[in-house]
């Protein structure tokens, strides 16, 4: 069972709360775009065995989009952060390294 | 590799039963191998066995990182049907449901099918519509299947409750040479045989990377030594994201954990598997006399084999409403599995863009009663580099929106 923080509310709720919308920080790609480009945007997720970055979304309560960063293997959250931005904060990225160093993901370490 | 017969269980009564074989060996690597397969898994071990038994390849090495049939092979409920949608499907799992038929002739290992008969419930208009347009689907497919009346469920399954009582049993679709068998036994069945052909199944080896030169796969490092190979196959289920980033690729699949649980057993009560997709819950009884319950799958990726807790009781919650007599019995034991979601719920058996890398994943939820099949149509994808079984099922279909949607034939988790 995960226990999440919601950024925009503040309201501290199990998983039942909330809705996971899969992979963050994609690129998105439209119709004018290559189509190994628009093919990745897709379908290639990184589908990873440690740490991870997600959108959720608060349904059960205050309804908002929001950014999580937590482990796969072990359900440790790390934090949550605001769903207005690109790549993962560096508060959050400190604490992740704090706790599994060397990590990497996509493009962000 | 003695026979299991008759006659064997006769000679080992009278001599204190001395004379049993180990089913497999434990061999040390090798330092290479003209196939490697990592995963041993039911679908890994049953490429290698018809590696060699079609094709005569038999210089192949299966690595395990924990004991063989422990991954989801020795985790599921062990649904074997072929009633699904699309033509490619129908192919794929009617060939390996009737592989099932003589599987435990051909291995001399009880595998313990039983073509008990599998139910899918419809239980809205949609599902009504749906399922005859299935069973249509399957007539021209060559695979038997019929939609049945209320009332013929209920003669199927006495303990049913049909009204509801918020989706009454509108009918069902009926596969009466469907049904389970039993898990482990076909990894056992499968790597007994392999290990006769003289294949080395290794355990407690993990592979830990993929070495390549010149875009081609040249062998792999593991915790026991490096192995070199001319081919590789990667069947890992839930960890084919991570193995693929091994190899320097990724994959349209997902990992989720899908849970299943057993009661305490009782006496025979239901002979055959009833699935009741809009409620979300299946059931069938094991021989040991358990009722086994599929649960729901995670809504987000993870690597637990264990499972969301509060699944347990949506399951649960819509199988009481369905069979009222179980509401008292007491859950034994539960458990997670890692599953490999595709997008359009069809698995992926493929070439790579590694040379020499082959992969055969996305089965997710439902691949155990594809697991002769899958190996059959493997092997030949493996050993000649086309296969008919597999031609529709390569990674090149999500490009090119060549899709084959079974999302809906695959409602529940099964
Ligand atoms: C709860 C549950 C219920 C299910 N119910 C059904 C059902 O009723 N009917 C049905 O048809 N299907 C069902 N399924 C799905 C089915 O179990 C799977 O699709 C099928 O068993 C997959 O077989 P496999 O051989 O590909 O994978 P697995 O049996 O998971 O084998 C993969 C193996 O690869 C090994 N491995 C992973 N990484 C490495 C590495 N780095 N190095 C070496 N080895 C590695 C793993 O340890 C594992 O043993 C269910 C699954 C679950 C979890
Ligand atoms: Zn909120």
């Amino acid at each position: 069972m995960l226990i999440l923080t919601c950024p925009c509310c503040g309201v501290t709720a199990e998983e039942t709360e909330f809705h996971g919308g899969g992979e963050a920080h994609v690129t998105r790609f439209g119709p004018g775009s290559s189509e190994d480009d628009f093919h990745g945007y897709l379908f290639e997720k990184v589908n990873p065995k440690g740490v991870h970055f997600e959108r959720w979304r608060h349904n059960n309560g205050c309804g908002k989009w929001f950014h999580a960063a937590r482990c796969t293997v072990t359900l440790e959250v790390f934090g949550t952060y605001s769903a207005q931005t690109t790549e993962p904060p560096q508060d959050i990225k400190d604490k992740i390294s704090a706790k599994r160093p060397g990590w990497s993901w996509r493009e962000f370490a | 590799m003695k026979r299991y017969s008759a006659f064997a269980v006769a000679r080992e009564a009278l001599r204190n039963h001395m004379g049993w074989e180990r089913a497999w060996a434990s061999p040390e690597p090798k330092k290479k191998y003209d196939v490697i397969i990592i995963g041993a898994g039911g679908h890994g071990l049953a490429t290698a066995y018809y590696l060699g038994k079609n094709f005569g390849i038999t210089n192949v090495a299966v690595l395990e990182k924990g004991w063989l049939g422990g991954g989801n092979t020795g985790r599921n409920t062990t649904i074997i049907r072929s009633n699904y949608l699309q033509d490619p499907s129908a192919a794929m799992y009617e060939k390996s449901r009737s592989l099932y038929e003589t599987l435990s002739q051909d291995l001399n290992y009880n595998i313990m099918y039983s073509p008990r008969g599998v139910i899918m419930l419809a239980q809205t208009e949609h599902e009504v519509r749906g399922y005859k347009r299935t069973a249509h689907a399957n007539a021209l497919q060559g695979v038997t299947t019929e939609f049945i009346s209320p009332q013929r469920v209920k003669e199927i399954v006495p303990i049913i409750n049909l009204d509801g009582p918020r989706y009454p049993v509108l009918g069902g679709l009926w596969q009466a040479r469907a049904g389970t068998a039993r898990h482990d036994a076909v990894a056992w069945g499968f790597a007994r045989a392999c290990s006769a052909m003289g294949m080395d199944i290794i355990q407690k080896c993990e592979v830990t990377g993929i070495s390549r030169e010149g875009g081609r796969v040249t062998g792999v490092s593991t915790n026991r030594g490096d192995i070199a190979c001319d081919k590789l196959g990667i069947v890992v289920a839930g960890h084919s994201g991570h193995l693929a980033d091994m190899a320097g690729f990724r994959l349209p699949i997902e990992s989720v954990s899908l849970q299943a649980l057993v009661s305490e057993p009782i006496k025979p009560c239901m002979d055959c598997v009833v699935m009741a997709n809009t409620v979300h819950g299946y059931m069938s009884q094991s021989d040991k006399g358990e009722m086994v319950i599929g649960g729901g799958t995670d809504g987000y990726n993870n690597y637990t084999q264990r499972g969301a807790f509060h699944h347990i009781e949506e399951t649960v919650r819509a199988l009481v409403e369905t069979f009222p007599m179980i509401s008292r019995l007491k859950m034994l034991r539960q458990w997670g599995g890692i599953v490999d979601v595709t997008g359009d719920r069809s698995p992926i058996l493929s070439k790579t863009p590694v040379e020499g890398v082959f992969i055969n994943c996305g089965w997710g939820t439902g691949g155990f009663k594809a697991t002769p099949g899958s190996g059959w149509g493997f092997a030949e994808l493996m050993a000649k580099g086309h296969s008919p079984l597999c031609n529709e099922f390569g990674l090149n279909r999500f490009k090119e929106g060549r899709f084959i949607d079974e999302s809906v034939a695959a409602g529940v988790a099964h």
